[in-house]
């Protein structure tokens, strides 16, 4: 911790310097962070355009529309219609929703509300350490380790449950299923980091005055604390799916990378973020492929930054009574 | 003494099963922790060898695979450099948006937008290097710095968020009290606020670095692959998450086994930063 001591001159200089010399560094340190910030906006601006000017040449051939929407990826006959790409990323996507989001509000509960007051730190960073194993680390265990071990349960469940939509049928090694479960896997931190955060802000006087109602520790919950951080679950579900729709290496190894609307969750498939790291080397000398490429790279950008920004504006407003930033000094 | 009505059967059962189920929700968000780190250790440490980690790939179909060299060096390079890029421009802005910007319209734009930067897809940060920088042929095509430069992209967002908060818990007080004394602006910052801060500051930094470390994506279409170790910055530079990606999409057992080496080297890499990163952050805790 620094103290005021070191303040005091070292070389005889004053520290009570109120010459103008003294304080002509302070706007040009302040001009400069500011330039830096401004760094930040002019990036994202530059991102866009410049991915837009790229893609052009893809949108101009074959429409806005009909490339997002034709079900047509052929790159032997130079045709690129995104639609396979935009249902797999959609349907993986779910898959990882509907299996991580729970199970990562669970956590959040039991370490919030529920867990003893020692087990907390533990099982944080348990949690916590799901998200430092890099995405590629996971694809190799997803092919080599999950698939085959799951292929039988897989195939039960297909045919069992066949009256189901989007079950049923053969399942091949790779596919959408265990894509979105790795996904589920990876966004089950920070879904459950920030459900944390809110459910943190919850004030202990709600709490408390259910508790004393007579409520049990579950009804508590359900009256005090998800009623309170529902929109900040709602965010953090949200930014779990903006990265849940980006995620791309792991997605690649597992999904088959097969450019057809899936017919079950168990078909092998293909998302907008698969298709650039695959298809990127064989493109480089085709530049109709390349546009293509870059634009669904753009449609990519455009779909997690319309979500991230939905969600960071929930997650805001749920935590504004803790995130009040303290007001410093006149400046 | 008169006692409270027992809670009905009904609502107790509801309790324990609710209770009981994030118990076992939470152990199993842990399973594939557990799972993922036996594979590791169980295929990964069987690659391991001395010859493992001081040659370079052979690119060979048959015979000795080769070791990990140039990858583990290259994602040394590669990272060192994106950090040195990101970590002062991150910190540079957090400084602006808590000692000027606070809470202003400019400084609630720019945090707002590093907030999205921070969902932007890692593919779509090298997508966009790579159409700025290789295809543009600026320098060549695939070179080191611009996998550095897209992985700093990617850790930008993080070094400002962490540092922010970090900023944010110095108390105004110690500001208060420089600027009482007379020191300009600039001098309380940099003696007085960074220093407090500066256990924080290490500690995101060092998480960011982890995290463009285990990083794909971006380098995939910017440093490209090469098998031999080399530390020209203007040239193709191998990496850890590259050879792995490699090594799994040819599905050779040999290159598979080699992936799991790598693989396990890899995240071994990325615990040793976080956990320094966790033990700079409990040796100086603000507040």
């Amino acid at each position: 911790m620094m103290e005021a001591g070191t303040l005091t001159p070292r070389t005889g200089r004053s520290t009570l310097e109120r010459s103008g010399r003294a304080r002509a560094a302070d706007p040009i340190l302040r001009w400069t962070l500011k330039a830096l910030a401004a760094l930040i906006l002019v990036l994202i601006a530059f991102f866009f355009v410049r991915l837009f000017i790229e893609a052009k040449p893809a949108f101009d051939k074959f429409g806005y529309i009909g490339f997002v929407f034709n079900n047509n990826w052929d790159v032997s006959r130079d045709t690129f219609g995104a639609w396979p790409l935009v249902v797999g990323t959609l349907l993986t996507s779910a898959i990882a929703l509907i299996i991580g989001v729970p199970i990562a509000i669970a956590t959040a509960l039991y370490i919030t509300e529920l867990a003893p007051r020692r087990g907390r730190q533990p099982l944080t960073i348990l949690v916590e350490l799901l998200a430092a194993v890099p995405s590629v680390v996971y694809g190799l265990w997803g092919i080599f380790v999950l698939a085959p071990k799951l292929k039988p349960a897989e195939q039960w469940f297909s045919d069992t449950f066949s009256f189901l939509p989007l079950v049923g049928g053969p399942v091949s090694i790779p596919n959408c299923f265990i894509a979105g479960l790795i996904m589920a896997i990876m966004i089950l931190p920070i879904v459950s980091a920030i459900s944390r955060e809110v459910m943190a802000t919850v004030p202990s006087e709600n709490k408390e005055a259910a508790l004393a109602l007579g409520a049990t520790r579950w009804e508590m919950i359900r009256m005090a604390v998800l009623p309170y951080s529902r929109a900040g679950i709602s965010g953090a579900a949200m930014l779990g799916l903006g990265r849940a729709i980006g995620e791309t290496i792991a997605v690649t190894i597992v999904i088959g990378n097969a450019p057809n609307v899936p017919e079950t969750i168990f078909s092998q498939g293909y998302t907008l973020a698969a298709v650039i790291a695959n298809e990127f080397g064989e493109a480089a000398s085709d530049p109709t492929h390349r546009a293509a490429l870059i634009a669904a790279g753009l449609v990519l950008f455009v779909l997690t930054l319309i979500i991230n920004a939905i969600a960071r504006s929930y997650v805001n407003r749920a935590q504004r009574g803790e995130r009040t930033v303290p007001q410093g000094m006149a400046g | 003494m008169t006692t409270l009505p027992a809670v009905s059967a009904r609502r107790r059962f509801t309790d324990r099963f609710m209770r009981s189920l994030t118990l076992v929700l939470t152990l199993v968000a842990i399973v594939p922790l557990v799972l993922i780190i036996y594979y590791l250790i169980k295929e990964g440490l069987g690659a391991w060898s001395v010859d493992f980690f001081t040659t370079d790939p052979t690119g060979r179909f048959l015979g000795n695979p080769g070791g990990i060299k140039s990858a583990i060096l290259g994602t040394i390079v590669m990272v060192a450099l994106a950090s040195v890029i990101a970590i002062p421009i991150g910190i540079g802005v957090a400084l602006y948006l808590v000692e000027f910007g606070k809470q202003g319209p400019f400084a609630k734009v720019v945090r707002y937008f590093v907030d999205v930067m921070t969902g932007v897809p890692s593919v779509v940060f090298g997508l966009f290097i790579y159409i700025v920088l290789v295809v543009s042929q600026i320098g060549g095509t695939f070179a080191a710095w611009k996998g550095s430069v897209a992985l700093a992209l990617l850790m930008l967002p993080i070094v400002v968020r962490s540092s922010e908060v970090v900023l944010n818990l110095v108390p105004d007080s110690l500001r208060e009290g420089a600027l009482a004394l007379g020191a300009p602006r600039w001098r309380v910052i940099f003696r007085v606020v960074i220093p407090s801060a500066l256990a924080g500051l290490v500690t995101g930094s060092l998480l960011a670095v982890a995290r463009a470390a285990g990083e794909t994506a971006p380098l995939l279409f910017t440093a490209a692959f090469v098998l031999g170790t080399q530390f020209d910055l203007s040239q193709r530079m191998n990496s850890l998450p590259l050879q792995i990606f490699n090594d799994v999409g040819q599905a050779q057992d040999r290159l598979v086994q080699r992936a799991w080496g790598a693989a396990l080297t890899l995240v071994v890499l990325v615990l040793i930063l976080s956990l320094v990163a966790r033990l700079v952050q409990r040796r100086s805790r603000l507040a």
